[in-house]
């Protein structure tokens, strides 16, 4: 019998580090898309709440808890990141089970946002994308969720099919971004 | 060009895709041909000056937006979500 072993999104391409920047995958345990009814959004909170221990989000922000996360995705659409949700949750709101759908990493360092600067068309230094803040938006072609999850660290969702090619533009953005470095500080760069 | 996304805040160009003329929120009451009918589907003004375009932000948060703006200045007045735009008039 065939034995099947589960490969992550991005694997072999991951980790990797280009000056003062650190970009691996994450392993976000379960994805589950929340969609609520019509008028629901304030039930979905309070079961979200009972449940997880995070709220319903305001667009473009993302209630980061413990053990689980709510990450605002779009109009009345956001995603519970880490655990299975509970199935009280589907009286206030459509649930579709998006696990296998991300492909999810974290880039980290101080020059993360100025990486960003040549790929992403938001500003995403923190005094202005503060932790818990989420933007949808494109990464070069590609639609991503960005969200800050600490002061140096930004986490990246894309489309799983996409993992190649988020992890090329993000390292050859990296690399030039610490090239930029290298030469304004004349330390070798890597 | 930016467009401040009533969900998004400000953002670029190039995360919206056009549609067209905001008329495709007028559908006629009703069933039966008219001049109505004739305009929603086949009219369209060409003004110089205001006017009301559907744009979707769909590389942002998806939603359908009204935007008014000016062909002749180029300024952006109003950014509106469709769906209120629609509900405003009456439609579900
Ligand atoms: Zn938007």
């Amino acid at each position: 019998m065939a034995e099947l072993r589960a490969t992550t999104p991005c694997a072999g391409l991951l980790p990797l580090r280009a000056g003062a920047m650190w970009l691996e995958e994450v392993d976000p345990g379960r994805i589950t898309s929340l969609m609520p009814g019509p008028g629901q959004a304030g039930a979905l909170d309070a079961a979200l709440h009972a449940a997880h221990g995070v709220g319903w989000p305001d667009p473009g922000t993302a209630h980061l808890g413990d053990g689980a996360a709510v990450i605002w995705t779009g109009m009345d659409q956001a995603m519970l990141v880490g655990p299975a949700p509970e199935p009280a949750l589907a009286e206030a709101a459509a649930l579709t089970d998006q696990s296998d759908a991300w492909a999810v990493v974290d880039l980290s360092g101080e020059d993360g946002p100025e990486a960003l600067a040549r790929l992403v068309p938001v500003d995403l230094r923190a005094h202005v994308f503060a932790e818990g803040a989420t933007a949808r938006t494109l990464l070069g072609h590609m639609s991503v969720s960005i969200t800050r999850t600490g002061p140096e660290r930004l986490r990246i969702m894309a489309f799983r099919s996409m993992a190649g090619t988020l992890v090329h533009e993000l390292q050859t953005a990296m690399e030039r971004v610490a090239a930029r470095r290298g030469l304004e500080t004349g330390a070798p760069d890597g | 060009m930016r467009l401040r996304c009533p969900l998004c805040g400000e953002r670029d160009r190039r995360e919206f895709s056009y549609k067209g003329a905001a008329v495709a929120l007028d559908r006629p009451a009703t069933e039966d041909w008219s001049a109505e009918w004739d305009d929603y589907l086949h009219n369209r003004a060409n003004p110089a000056g205001e006017t009301r375009d559907l744009w979707q932000h769909a590389a942002g948060c998806g939603a359908w937006l009204v935007v008014t703006r000016d062909t002749v200045t180029h300024a952006v007045t109003e950014v509106a979500l469709a769906r209120d735009a629609a509900r405003g008039k009456g439609a579900a």
